[in-house]
């Protein structure tokens, strides 16, 4: 157990890992962590070699640069090279493919693409320009949509009406219910999101336990926090219990952020369905803006193309996020595909699978495998 | 961009407006802490928050500001990145 004399608290690390064996007695137990955070730490502090054989963990769809379509990045470079358009966006979406481009080129190409830390500044830089038409590329989880939702109230509060957002916000639970759907994977529990509980709390998880049969442990990102929650799973497994836990106490409540959750409400509906790469169109898993904001709303101020456009054939991001083939498994992994020139979104992103993976986990699967530590094979 | 990085409330700019600057390691911005304000004892200059693309998500306390900053700065590029950007100035 090498690696763990890495972590914070190595003591606790071993301690953990050894109850994790004892506890689990050998059973093989499959955990999904959903959260692209969680999964970066895994493979950067190689959690899945000191976990004993019979615990595996798949990675699932919270990263949401990974799981925009492509047909809504072809929208996205389609409002950018429109007149008079300043797009403003998150840095992580840049490169992330297109059909036939990205935003990067897109703004090489003479759009007015500008990259923005928080959608305030988009409102600001509308603010600024008020001749011109500023578009916010609006992407994320509960962790990210209460920050557009504030900017959206203050915007109609100022009557800046040169803004507007693109809207691509996505909800947690529906993808976890589809793919508890899919007949292509069996799960013994979960690890919940860290951060997008601040906002959700625990209470939405509750249908897991209830009508899945499936234990969740919300779990914080240090490696501890992550071994912590796997040994409350298997805890959990072993006693015939299964419940919504909270291991990330220090930062996450379990009735979450009731302003953040009210503002939501305010500001965002639920569309009937919204496209994920790799997984489909999934029921009321994306948010679009209300009546009451349907004057900021990119997709009715303008005209977007919209057109559904189908994953590159190479491309297994889909598999991927649902946690059935490992990103090594892909065909074109780390050849064609490679965080210099993506093929699929999860290897934009340094929360996607497959470039945590591209970055660490090559490494610390060959430092296991010349330290003589049994590593599962892929 | 899912993490959050803590920061440490320096100054409340406007309470009305939900200002504040925010000071993570060393870096300067400000920071809207509407979502925070609500909690139980408001919020205070000297108290941590994790910042999430420009707001303040959820409060703190030292001893996890610490550790969240710490593990974040081991995780190397991801730390460069969020440093960077809540740096940049907004690109008017
Ligand atoms: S290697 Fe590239 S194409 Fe294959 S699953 Fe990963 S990101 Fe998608």
């Amino acid at each position: 157990m090498r690696f763990v004399d890495e972590y914070r608290d190595p003591a606790a690390a071993r301690r953990a890992v050894e109850e994790i064996g004892i506890v689990s007695g050998g059973e093989h137990r499959k955990f999904m962590e959903v959260c692209g955070g969680h999964t970066h730490t895994i493979y950067k502090h190689g959690i899945e070699n000191v976990l004993p054989e019979n615990v595996e963990l798949v990675h699932g769809p919270g990263c949401p640069v990974c799981v925009i379509p492509m047909g809504r990045v072809d929208d996205a470079i389609n409002l950018a090279e429109q007149p008079g358009v300043i797009f403003t966006s998150f840095g992580d979406m840049m490169r992330v493919p297109g059909s036939t481009s990205n935003l990067l080129e897109a703004k090489a190409r003479g759009a007015d693409v500008r990259m923005v830390y928080s959608p305030l500044d988009a409102l600001r830089i509308a603010q600024a320009n008020p001749d011109r038409q500023v578009v916010f590329f609006a992407i994320g989880f509960e962790t990210t949509a209460p920050s557009t939702a504030i900017t959206l109230l203050k915007a109609k509060e100022a009557g800046v009406t040169n803004f507007s957002v693109f809207c691509n916000h996505v909800t947690i639970v529906p993808p976890i219910k589809a793919i508890l759907e899919s007949p292509d994977l069996r799960l013994d529990g979960f690890i919940g999101p860290g951060h997008v509980s601040t906002v959700i709390g625990n209470r939405p998880y509750r249908f897991l336990p209830a009508q899945y049969g499936k234990p969740l442990v919300t779990a914080g990102f240090e490696p501890l926090d992550i071994l912590q929650a796997i040994l409350m799973l298997v805890r959990q497994l072993r006693d015939g219990r299964c419940e919504v836990e909270n291991q990330y106490t220090r930062a996450v409540r379990d009735e979450g952020n009731v302003r953040a959750l009210q503002i939501l409400g305010q500001v965002f509906e639920l569309r009937p369905h919204f496209e994920w790469r790799g997984l489909g169109f999934i029921s009321h898993s994306g948010l679009k803006l209300s009546e009451a904001f349907a004057d900021w709303d990119a997709e009715l101020r303008f005209q977007v193309p919209g057109v559904r456009v189908a994953d590159p054939k190479a491309c297994q991001c889909g598999e991927v996020l649902k946690g059935v083939i490992k990103p090594w498994e892909c065909k074109v992994f780390g050849t064609a595909c490679t965080p210099e020139t993506p093929i699929g979104t999860c290897m934009v992103s340094s929360e996607g699978a497959c470039a945590a993976y591209y970055n660490y986990g090559r490494f610390t699967r060959e430092a296991a495998a010349s330290a003589r530590i049994p590593v599962r094979s892929a | 961009m899912c993490l959050g990085i803590p920061g440490k409330v320096v100054e409340i700019v406007d309470v009305n407006q939900h200002r504040a600057i925010a000071d993570v390691d060393g870096v300067r911005r400000e920071i809207n802490v509407g979502l925070v304000l609500g909690d139980a004892g408001g919020l205070e200059v000297g108290e941590w928050v994790l910042i999430h693309v420009g707001f303040a998500m959820s409060k703190i306390d030292e001893e996890e500001a610490e550790r969240t900053l710490s593990f974040i700065k081991e995780l190397g590029s991801v730390y460069d990145d969020e440093i960077d950007e809540f740096r940049q100035e907004t690109p008017l």
